[in-house]
């Protein structure tokens, strides 16, 4: 019998009943397959089945219209699932344990003043030991082991006077229950912990999300390439197989697999996401090809000079796990507070016990008081209030079409002071379009638009758009010539269009710094279109806002000095840096980062990336490389730039949020506090004010997208 | 106060009932797919037989 295999796809298309039937429709009919099932909420599929190949589920998948990726790290994936998982069952663990010890509580709290026993009392604190106890143990685990993570590094975080608050109320109560006292603190210990689980869910839930963008770069990696054999066939490989060396065929609409050298063949290249170039460059024997770029015109055979972990885009996702590192250093808000609270906090508790030791309460009755300190400060507003902020803001910003990665991109991305624009793709929709189109004598246009047609180049198809009602004349024997241009026979004259050096090499007019066609006429006249990508519509409104919200706006861009200047200018971008390498762009960004200044860089390229993950935070649109949006932590959608400005109005207001749940929970301590210290609060009033403040921030939270944001 | 004897282990038995079935529902993937399910009800097309026979 053979093994029954199980495999994952990625299926990004899939979005509706109709997607999901025909995906699992397509599957179960192969013989192979045992059982496929398809997952709306993470777009992936799941198939059981012997003898089965992924690129048997690819093409099958493929012939009906979607692309599927190969989920390769499952492993990952089933660790994130699984906390999760740990995660809610620990917060069902507390609620249930929350509810039951609540009802014996409200009976000993009622019995107090009414006639309970004494030895009814003692059961009761029993049983609340007998549920609390496991609970506590069970629940408590992800932050006893986050706050032993901290300790053992020698650090503080929250997860600390959290941990000392639960063991330390759970373990005197326990001692109450022995004494036969009158109060207990397990009720407050296990709802604790059931409040922080629910802050702590929300923010795993958003991670969840973070991480299935992830996948998608492992997607853009499992490429295959075609490898070229001494007798010219070829064969489709892996592109991990891919060896220095190897001779490899790039046909036209591929992405080249790995960085080459070009041995056969012309063509034009859209270098756009590896370099932010807009222009197609032209690739001919002897050019060197970076992995990423897309072929667009004619066949190439190429060499490999570098396998696939070598290659340029492994390079990038090297440098952006450098970057990452750097940003790691950067402290969250919440932690930022930790920091000075915890100390504090612990600090209150020491100075209980030991005051009241001294003023004679003894050790049994300092050791309530100082655990009521604890319970009291203990920091639902940082374990609740921040991530419920952050779930409500993320939720309105998805409803706009706006994918915030992680919570804490919200926070970084409240305080920016410079906002960095890529050029290509970014502030401009990357498309080309002919200058000064008006003057370009109409003859010519109809000739140069008669040999276009019969192109599939980027600047060819933008110059059929300028008088789509021209009447064209015939020409015949038109021929491509990758990487050079169009020739045709005009009444049997030839004519060309394409690459100036190419299509009139004696031409005397100055060089241009765009990109440009010359169409060479048989009368020996020559015409030169020059050629921009455009800014999007509303690039101009949003630079403008942005500049009214007193941040500094830089322009990046990897295409040409001149380019970059010229779309500067026309969006009144004062600062801007032309030509820039991916490591240049990191290398500004870290100039600003080192100058305290905080940075948003929006960027759509591979070459963006590690800028992307270098910067405070960053946004990339949905259209830009799959890189580019795993590096950012923030995607949006649609063609226009609006959303970066809906993204920092929400942001602003979140953080407004989360300032004001601060302040909310430092005001409660502050009343809260000298009471505890006084000996004056009872489990009652700490249980009390504990969920009272709890509901307060959550509830203030879900006000976020209230008001002025709309 | 016999009447605890019965109310308190009714009271953590209801509640254990509960907790047990969220932990059935989540250890069988209830939550996985929360899209799918909504989509799912739309499609007739089981007659097929891709499941249940």
């Amino acid at each position: 019998m053979t093994q029954t295999r199980q495999m994952e796809f990625v299926v990004p298309g899939m979005h509706c009943a109709g997607c999901l039937s025909k995906v699992e429709k397509a599957l179960n009919s192969l013989p192979q397959t045992d059982y496929a099932r398809a997952n709306l909420s993470t777009r992936r599929v799941r198939i059981d089945g012997s003898e089965l190949t992924a690129e048997t589920v690819i093409d099958t998948l493929k012939a009906k219209g979607f692309d599927a990726i190969p989920f390769e790290d499952a492993q990952t994936s089933s660790a994130v699932d699984r906390e999760a998982r740990q995660l809610l069952l620990a917060l069902a663990v507390a609620g249930f344990a929350m509810m039951n010890i609540m009802l014996l509580s409200v009976s000993v709290w009622a019995g107090l003043v009414s006639d309970m026993d004494e030895s009814t009392r003692s059961l009761f604190h029993w049983i609340s030991a007998i549920i609390a106890i496991p609970a506590v143990a069970y629940s408590g685990q992800p932050f006893f082991k986050s706050a032993r993570k901290a300790l053992g590094a020698g650090t503080m975080n929250m997860d600390v006077p959290i941990s000392l608050a639960v063991i330390l109320a759970t373990g005197a109560s326990l001692l109450v229950a022995v004494r036969g006292g009158e109060h207990s603190y397990f009720d407050a210990a296990v709802m604790l912990l059931f409040f922080l689980l629910i802050g702590r869910t929300l923010d795993q839930m958003l991670r969840a999300r973070t991480f299935s963008a992830a996948q998608t770069l492992l997607g853009l990696r499992a490429q295959t390439a075609l490898r070229l054999d001494d007798q010219g066939n070829t064969k489709k490989i892996d592109v991990a197989d891919v060896t220095r060396g190897m001779t490899l065929l790039v046909q036209p609409g591929m992405r080249v697999p790995v960085d080459c050298k070009v041995l056969a063949g012309q063509s034009d290249i859209d270098m756009s996401l590896v370099t932010g170039e807009a222009a197609p460059v032209r690739a001919a024997k002897h050019s060197t090809l970076y992995a990423g770029a897309l072929n667009l015109s004619g066949a190439l055979d190429v060499e490999a000079t570098a396998a696939v972990e070598e290659s340029f885009l492994s390079d990038l996702i090297r440098i952006m796990g450098e970057a990452e590192q750097s940003r790691a250093k950067m402290v969250r808000l919440a932690d930022k507070v930790a920091r000075i609270y915890a100390p504090c906090v612990h600090i209150l508790a020491g100075l209980a016990f030991a005051g009241w030791l001294i003023l004679g309460a003894g050790w049994y009755g300092a050791l309530m008081i100082a655990v009521a300190v604890l319970i009291i400060t203990c920091p639902c507003a940082l374990g609740l209030a921040v991530p419920a902020v952050q779930v409500a803001a993320v939720g309105q910003l998805l409803k706009d079409g706006i994918v915030v990665k992680s919570g804490d991109a919200l926070d970084r991305l409240a305080n920016v002071d410079v906002a960095v624009f890529d050029k290509t793709g970014t502030l401009t929709t990357g498309a080309m379009t002919p200058i000064d189109a008006d003057r370009i004598p109409k003859k010519a246009l109809a000739v140069a638009q008669a040999l276009a047609k019969h192109s599939s180049h980027p600047l060819a198809k933008s110059l059929l758009n300028i008088d789509p009602d021209l009447a064209l004349p015939e020409l015949t024997d038109v021929a491509e010539h990758p990487g050079e241009g169009i020739s045709g026979l005009l009444d049997g004259q030839p004519v060309k269009l394409g690459r100036r050096a190419w299509a009139a090499p004696d031409s005397q007019a100055p060089d241009q710094t765009t990109s440009e066609l010359t169409l060479a006429l048989p009368d020996g006249q020559h015409t030169h279109i020059g050629f921009v990508d455009t800014p999007r519509e509303d690039a101009k409104e949003i630079i403008g806002w942005l500049h009214a919200q007193g941040k500094r706006v830089i322009l990046l861009s990897g295409d040409h000095p001149s380019v970059a200047q010229r779309t500067a200018s026309a969006l009144a971008i004062a600062e801007w840096h032309g030509g820039c390498q991916p490591a240049d762009k990191v290398d500004v960004l870290n100039a600003l980062s080192a100058k305290g200044e905080r940075v948003l860089m929006v960027g759509d390229g591979i070459n963006d990336a590690p800028a992307l993950r270098a910067a405070h935070v960053s946004m990339s649109p949905a259209c830009a490389s799959d890189v580019a949006q795993v590096a950012a932590d923030i995607v949006f959608q649609g063609a226009a730039l609006k959303p970066v400005q809906r993204a920092l109005t929400i942001a602003n207001a979140a953080d407004k949020k989360v300032k004001q749940n601060f302040a909310l929970a430092i005001g409660y301590n502050a009343i809260a506090v000298p009471l505890a210290l006084l000996g004056l609060v009872t489990p009652l009033i700490a249980a009390l004010a504990m969920s009272l403040s709890s509901i307060l921030v959550t509830g203030n939270a879900a006000l976020v997208t209230r008001g002025k944001a709309r | 106060m016999t009447v605890l004897l019965i109310l308190i282990p009714a009271a953590l038995a209801l509640g254990a009932i509960g907790l047990a079935a969220f932990m059935w529902s989540l250890k069988t993937g209830q939550y996985d797919d929360l899209d799918g399910a909504a989509e799912r009800i739309l499609l007739d097309d089981d007659v097929d037989g891709d499941v249940g026979d």
